[in-house]
């Protein structure tokens, strides 16, 4: 695809998810497919995330545990110290950064299925935290979060108070799907990057990059912390959706639906997790008519993709002579 | 404590059995089987469909659970996991295929045998009981005998039977193996069948004590990754090692932080998440395995 062709599909893209599907929910009635697509938008920032460790060769399948983190962060935050919600989204995915620093030092030295295995752990690591710790309330949880409030600067009102606003679902639909530009916008263009190149060398081989003096262990680190960054602001919105976080919030179930997500999608598309996420959860939440068969169904479909389109569905390529056209 | 020794023995050995399948799945095709846990819930409705529901001796419902098991792991493998293998650019892409099985498996287990608890028939009646120091009823004797026995065999299997030999060097070298003759894929369906039938095996061992129920196969699957991680991905030795360790850390933890409530769990994250860091690939595993 050419540059003009490039410029076309992002203004179709926002022209379809800022102005079409508003329209097409208030001609059809269907407010409920507001929360659904708020979901998709937000579980696709953290599968960003974890489109990113993909990049950097890692199979990770601990986002959910940022996720929970992030939530809980916002949560305790909103709650407890009366911090304004838009303040807390950024802070919980800076405190998942720092926090998957930390984590990230000691098992990004591991490989392959020993690093997926560690963070499929990990995921079951933060929901037993998340039980155990007093500030985190238990198996209760924190219940009834405020909605976002208004911010003001010099008098103007930039955001409303939700809690005032006529259509809360609409203006979470906004602010989710904004912010999945941005995040998608970021990711392209940190993979177009200098840095985007050197990750892209790190999957490739670490010790070929390593010996022509790439950095690798710092490249890991920042990589692994932009993705949990990702799962953190991800989780901080989710929560407020909700109004509400448990410590079973995000657990194992999600953390493989994160990687189902940038899988189906496929791994060598930056696009690839939006995609893949907007088929998995709407494809769920269709199959809810199937009753009892759902979950058959949904698996089915799951392998029967799998083994017809072993690389991602963006794999699917149009024929060649339209190819050459665009 | 001659106790808790006692019962980190009798978790361990189940352990043992459970993460012997997984890590030979793994060392044989690079796999990391979501579905095991599955496989193990699977196996144990088995045996309560013959033994609880038909009647039959103990034994018989032990084998038909084996084989059904074992028919169950050739078929995943022939017809899902080598065509994707085959034809996808990376190989972790059968992640995705093995959560989607992991999925159906659990969705055919609750339209076939609903998502109630089952139990069976105690096998074997009667406490033993040591001076109230060590009390053990005896069908967990018994089951942890046969499990140890299961071990056994299948040790001796790996070591001295022909299949037992193929199997290794496909572990080793996929490449070498050919070259040298080895039916590579005829040996990977027959080691995906055999792991799957220990994850069985295991479930119908257990289905006698504990009983089975549908949500039993995804914290099976995670348990089953810590003792691989602790012993080493694909290694036998290693995997004993990782059952028996975390059945006695299980043990051991349930007693000693019983008042401060359901922490034992955490506290064994959090050490193996220490041990990883100073010993990524576990205790007998090959570096980058």
């Amino acid at each position: 695809m050419g540059r003009t062709g490039r410029f076309l599909g992002v203004g179709i893209f926002l022209v379809a998810v800022l102005g079409l599907v508003p329209w097409l929910i208030e001609a059809t009635g269907r407010w409920d497919f507001y929360y659904t697509l708020t979901s998709v938008a937000l579980l696709s920032i953290a599968s960003a995330g974890v489109w990113l460790t993909f990049y950097i060769g890692r199979i990770n399948i601990g986002q959910g545990a940022y996720a929970l983190a992030g939530g809980y962060v916002s949560a305790i935050l909103i709650t407890k110290y009366d911090v304004s919600f838009w303040l807390t989204v950024p802070l919980a995915g800076l405190f998942c950064a720092v926090l998957s620093v930390f984590i990230g030092l000691p098992i990004l030295r591991l490989r392959g299925v020993y690093f997926a295995m560690v963070t499929l752990v990990l995921t079951e690591v933060a929901r037993l935290t998340a039980l155990a710790l007093p500030i985190t309330n238990g198996a209760k949880g924190i219940a009834s979060i405020p909605l976002p409030s208004a911010v003001t600067v010099g008098g103007i009102t930039l955001i409303p108070d939700f809690a005032e606003l006529a259509n809360v679902k609409l203006a979470f639909y906004y602010v989710a799907v904004v912010l999945m530009i941005a995040c998608y916008a970021g990711l392209y263009r940190l993979v177009n990057s200098r840095l985007g190149h050197l990750c892209r060398s790190l999957q490739q081989n670490e010790e070929l990059a390593a010996s022509i003096g790439v950095n690798v262990t710092y490249l890991r680190i920042v990589a692994y912390a932009i993705s949990s960054f990702l799962g953190g602001i991800g989780g901080a919105i989710f929560i407020s959706i909700s109004q509400s976080v448990y410590p079973s919030s995000f657990q194992v179930a999600d953390s493989i639906n994160f990687m189902l997500n940038c899988f189906l999608g496929g791994l060598g598309y930056v696009f690839g997790p939006m995609l893949g996420t907007l088929v998995l959860y709407f494809g769920w939440d269709l199959l809810f008519e199937a009753g009892r068969f759902q979950l058959l169904i949904y698996a089915s479909l799951l392998i029967f993709l799998m083994v017809a389109l072993p690389n991602g569905l963006l794999s699917l390529r149009l024929p060649a002579r339209w190819r050459r056209g665009g | 404590m001659e106790q808790i020794i006692a019962n980190g023995l009798y978790l361990g050995a189940q352990y043992a059995l459970i993460a012997l399948g997984l890590t030979l799945i793994f060392a044989l095709m690079n796999v990391l089987n979501f579905a095991h846990g599955q496989l193990y819930v699977i196996g144990g409705f088995v045996t309560y469909t013959i033994y609880g529901q038909l009647g039959l001796p103990y034994v018989v419902a032990l084998a038909a659970t084996a084989i059904s098991l074992a028919l169950l792991g050739g078929i995943i493998e022939k017809f899902l996991f080598r065509p994707v293998i085959r034809r996808s650019s990376r190989e972790e892409s059968t992640m995705l295929l093995a959560a989607g099985i992991a999925f159906l498996l659990d969705a055919i287990i609750l339209l076939v045998f609903g998502e109630k608890q089952r139990g069976v028939p105690k096998i074997l009646n009667g406490v033993l009981n040591l001076d109230f120091r060590l009390i053990m009823p005896y069908d967990r004797i018994l089951i942890c005998g046969l499990a140890i026995f299961f071990i056994t065999a299948f040790i001796l299997y790996m070591q001295y039977s022909k299949t037992g030999r193929a199997l290794r060097a496909l572990a080793q070298d996929r490449t070498a193996a050919y070259l040298m003759g080895v039916d590579v894929e005829r040996y990977s369906m027959i080691g995906f069948a055999l792991g799957a039938m220990l994850a069985g095996i295991v479930g119908g061992l257990l289905v006698t004590i504990t009983g089975v129920n549908l949500g039993m196969g995804g914290p099976t699957s995670i348990k089953a990754f810590m003792m691989v991680m602790i012993g080493g991905a694909g290694v036998i030795s290693g995997a004993i090692a990782g059952g028996l360790i975390l059945g006695m850390m299980e043990s051991v933890g349930l007693s000693v932080f019983s008042e401060y409530g359901d922490v034992t769990y955490l506290v064994i994250f959090a050490t193996l998440m220490v041990f990883l860091a100073i010993r990524p690939q576990g205790l007998m595993g090959k570096p980058w395995g």
